[in-house]
């Protein structure tokens, strides 16, 4: 498998929203805004490709009885090393992601990457894999966290173009996160997915 | 593929995974501890300055949760943080009050409320203005649609009313305080 085509594979293919629907959790949680939707994926990106190259250095000798357990507690090792990490040094993204950095340990994403790929492969090829997936992931959240800042809020990225308007509001909480995901859905089947 | 699945190498596996992790999780944390408690000092810092007129030294009473702000000899105000039930959970707010017993200016220091509603409460300006030297012995200290002098946030009644609540919560620990 080609080095490039692991990475797209992520983005399109694999793409851990549209296609996998892994994740879905902290998907409609935190995509309130594009910005707090591109931290959130930043996150999870930093945790699979840590955790995708240390697992499949260890998948040899790890017996299969245990092996959930032991790539559960590599998993959580990483979350808290980024948890303490954001707490120290980006106090406002971690103010913001609060509860769902922890809760990327039970992301099926990264325990399914690290099943389904990371196992069975170098760490290179895992590494790469991790950067596809983890950014397939980060383009999806910025994309439904920008559409739904947009019609939510009339802002993108923060910069406000309504001024002291109202947004529809419905799209910044929960029914508006299940609507702008299906039809985010179904447009990437549609138009990117085929090809 | 996999090691075998007997006892020993179980355990082993599994023991030393655990082992080296928190080992590398003992070593980040000894690591982030400093800049961390220097986040969350510098963050409180910024909310006591936000919500007290100049100061020069900050005196930090755990018991009652309340900040003394004081430039040189004389005391500025007290900064008070005050938790209650919002809408969507607790609503902590950092309570600025000035020795004569009037709010200089409220900030907020976590809330979980309705992101574009409720979430409001920090950041409408309209909202946030009208604490600002909010007099309690001349304007009474509930929302409009309960009879007092609050504006409420629109569609946001229940977070308003418990920012209010929080308010005046501070206000009777300022005053516990001033009657010692």
């Amino acid at each position: 498998m080609s080095k490039i085509k692991l990475i797209t594979d992520g983005l399109v293919k694999n793409n851990p929203t549209f296609v996998l629907l892994l994740g879905m959790c902290p998907t409609l949680a935190t995509t309130t805004s594009a910005i707090n939707g591109l931290s959130m994926g930043l996150a999870t990106l930093f945790v699979l490709v840590l955790s995708n190259m240390a697992i499949s250095l260890i998948a040899p000798v790890v017996p299969d009885k245990v092996h959930i357990p032991v790539y559960i507690v590599v998993i959580a090792t990483f979350v808290t090393l980024l948890q303490l990490l954001m707490q120290a040094y980006t106090p406002a993204v971690y103010e913001t992601l609060g509860l769902f950095i922890p809760l990327i340990v039970v992301n099926c994403i990264v325990l399914g990457r690290a099943e389904a790929f990371a196992n069975k492969h170098g760490v290179g090829e895992s590494a790469l894999d991790g950067i596809g997936v983890g950014l397939g992931f980060t383009v999806s959240l910025t994309v439904l966290g920008l559409v739904r800042e947009v019609l939510g809020s009339g802002s993108a990225f923060g910069y406000n173009f309504i001024g002291g308007h109202d947004g529809m509001l419905a799209f910044v909480m929960a029914p508006g996160a299940f609507l702008c995901l299906g039809y985010l859905m179904v447009l990437f089947n549609k138009f990117v997915k085929k090809n | 593929m996999a090691a075998k699945s007997n006892l020993t190498n179980m355990v082993l596996v599994l023991g030393l995974t655990c082992l080296l992790c928190s080992a590398v999780l003992g070593g980040a944390y000894a690591l982030t501890k400093d800049p961390i408690d220097a986040a969350a000092a510098a963050k409180t810092e910024k909310a006591v300055a936000q919500v007290l007129p100049h100061f020069t030294s900050v005196e930090y009473n755990a018991d009652a949760k309340y900040y003394k702000a004081m430039d040189a000899d004389a005391v500025v105000g007290y900064a008070i943080e005050s938790t209650v039930v919002g809408f969507g959970g607790n609503l902590t707010l950092m309570v600025g009050i000035t020795p004569d017993g009037t709010v200089y200016n409220t900030s907020v220091l976590s809330h979980s409320e309705t992101p574009g509603l409720g979430a409001k409460c920090a950041t409408d300006q309209k909202f946030m203005d009208q604490w600002r030297g909010f007099d309690p012995s001349i304007k009474k200290l509930s929302v409009k649609k309960d009879g007092g002098d609050v504006d409420a946030i629109t569609a946001s009644t229940i977070t308003s009313r418990a920012y209010t609540l929080a308010v005046e919560n501070a206000l009777n620990t300022f005053n516990a305080l001033s009657h010692e």
